[in-house]
């Protein structure tokens, strides 16, 4: 348990003190949320859809918790580079736990920042349906958080070098982003789309945060909760598995 | 040679890569609170060894002993009894060095009391408890050394490995840094396997010396009975007559690579 809570507390640490990379990973969020949200705001409502920046903001929520988590999962890479990964996987513990404890890590960092931009998006004019459905929406943000952050472990446990990130990022992260249903509604969308987009996780945690802030949702909560909790758990099962295979 | 209870010992261990033996039967004692020094050149295997001996390669064939204990079998408990100084630096630089060493006795199991007490007498005694708090990327590359040495001893293992540990460091730093190897040798009994490339260092703190080239031990013994052997009047110069005077420093891949070829296909 100590193990886990050490290599969980070097993560929330490391994150804390970047200020600089707090402050410029709000970049993106804002100019989804500022220009989207604003510019294709009378288009949206003219379709009748409603309003767009209450429609895109949990969408953009669901974008900040997936690159953040899927960059700690691959900042693997990193500590692979500099050696601390070593000190780690030589240590007389198991490396489930060693695995457990970075992942969770980067989940709870995800979360923060996740936070960070809700409290970003309630500036912005965003307003949830109610008080009530708050506690709800942050279980989904937590679970879209550990669901990016063991698919990382998976990814940085797999890769060898630092190239393959670049790789990740446009072949991996970008398409789970825009196949999600982030920015669009998923209703009547072309076939081929709506295959893909259903075989997305975070298209159920856009559409779970959804339901729960504003009370739209395609699926259902239930089923986007149960669908993620899945997900969650087996990516968690093949990140464990990935890591033990890592050679010192 | 050896004292009646070797803390390792080493049976006929071999280690095949394919069909390239990188250790080729090696055998040797190393006593309790010795000071064991592994010289060669590049490629000769002391990697490979130590990474035997640490649990991190297992053995083609032969027998591995430490403290008693089966490092193939007893992994956790051989890796809970040692402390590993790598090559490559494995320090976390966005930490300060308190919390490289909180991680480490977390991870080794040390209590919290006697891992804060441990930690403030080895940064003390390594000259860094000024600097506990200060991230690990602020500090020179001896500072760095004489962390992870701190931090390898932290869980108070019963042998230390180190290899290379002075690679890279000006002489103050490397002078400073024996001098705290020989005083926790002496204190604490810790038992020391090192490698190097400086003979004047293990000259200076090895009790005794294996040489090993092409993954077989070429001669083993204290410093002053190699120099007997071979009639050098320098460690330097009983280690050239050891191993030959051919550069395998400067071009160590290449070389590596074609003995280690030639020596495949000469066994065919």
């Amino acid at each position: 348990m100590s193990v886990i809570y050490i290599l969980w507390l070097r993560e929330v640490k490391k994150y804390l003190r970047s200020r600089a990379q707090i402050i410029a990973s709000l970049g993106s969020p804002l100019m989804y949320l500022g220009v989207l949200g604003f510019a294709l705001g009378p288009v949206f409502a003219r379709a009748g859809e409603g309003s767009y920046l209450q429609f895109i903001a949990p969408g953009v929520m669901g974008m900040t918790l997936l690159f953040t988590s899927m960059f700690s999962g691959v900042a693997l890479l990193w500590d692979r580079q500099f050696g601390f990964l070593k000190e780690t996987l030589v240590a007389p513990v198991p490396r489930v736990q060693v695995m457990l404890g970075r992942t969770l890590g980067g989940a709870t960092v995800a979360m923060l920042q996740g936070l960070l931009i809700l409290v970003v998006c309630l500036i912005a004019g965003f307003r949830p349906s109610s008080a009530a459905a708050v506690p709800l929406a942050l279980l989904v943000m937590a679970l879209i958080a550990i669901v990016f952050a063991a698919l990382g472990t998976v990814i940085g446990s797999s890769l060898r070098e630092m190239q393959g990130f670049q790789l990740v990022m446009n072949f991996l992260v970008m398409p789970i982003f825009f196949l999600s249903g982030a920015l669009y509604p998923l209703k009547n969308l072309p076939i081929a789309l709506a295959v893909l987009t259903r075989i997305d996780p975070l298209t159920y945690g856009v559409d779970g945060a959804r339901g729960a802030f504003i009370g739209v949702s395609h699926f259902g909560i239930m089923t986007d909760v149960v669908v993620l909790i899945v997900a969650g758990l087996a990516l968690l099962a093949l990140g464990a598995w990935r890591f033990t295979k890592i050679e010192a | 040679m050896s004292s009646p209870e070797p803390v390792i010992r080493v049976q006929h261990v071999v280690k095949k890569f394919g069909d390239l033996a990188a250790v080729d039967d090696i055998s040797f004692d190393v006593s309790r609170g010795e000071v064991f020094a592994f010289l060669g050149p590049n490629g000769a295997g002391k990697t490979t060894t130590i990474k035997m001996l640490t649990t991190l390669l297992r053995p083609t064939s032969g027998t591995l002993e430490l403290d008693g204990l089966d490092p193939t079998v007893d992994t956790n408990d051989v890796r809970r009894r040692l402390g590993v100084v790598f090559q490559d630096p494995s320090l976390d630089q966005d930490l300060t060095a308190w919390e490289n060493m909180e991680i480490h006795g977390v991870l080794y199991g040390v209590p919290r009391g006697v891992r804060r007490e441990r930690t403030k007498e080895l940064l003390t005694l390594f000259d860094l408890w000024e600097r506990r708090d200060s991230m690990v990327k602020t500090f020179s590359g001896g500072m760095r050394r004489r962390l992870e040495i701190a931090r390898g001893l932290l869980h108070t293992p019963r042998v230390l490995f180190l290899d290379e540990p002075t690679l890279g460091l000006d002489p103050q730093s490397r002078n400073q840094l024996w001098t705290h190897v020989s005083h926790l040798n002496k204190t604490e009994g810790v038992t020391v396997f090192l490698t190097t490339h400086y003979m004047d260092e293990a000259d200076r703190v090895a009790d005794r010396i294996a040489v090993i080239d092409h993954g077989r031990i070429v001669a083993i013994g204290s410093p002053a009975e190699l120099k007997a052997k071979t009639g050098a009047a320098s460690l330097e110069d009983a280690y050239l007559a050891l191993t030959g005077t051919s550069i395998r420093d400067e071009s160590a891949g290449a070389a590596d690579r074609m003995r280690q070829m030639a020596r495949a296909w000469g066994r065919r």
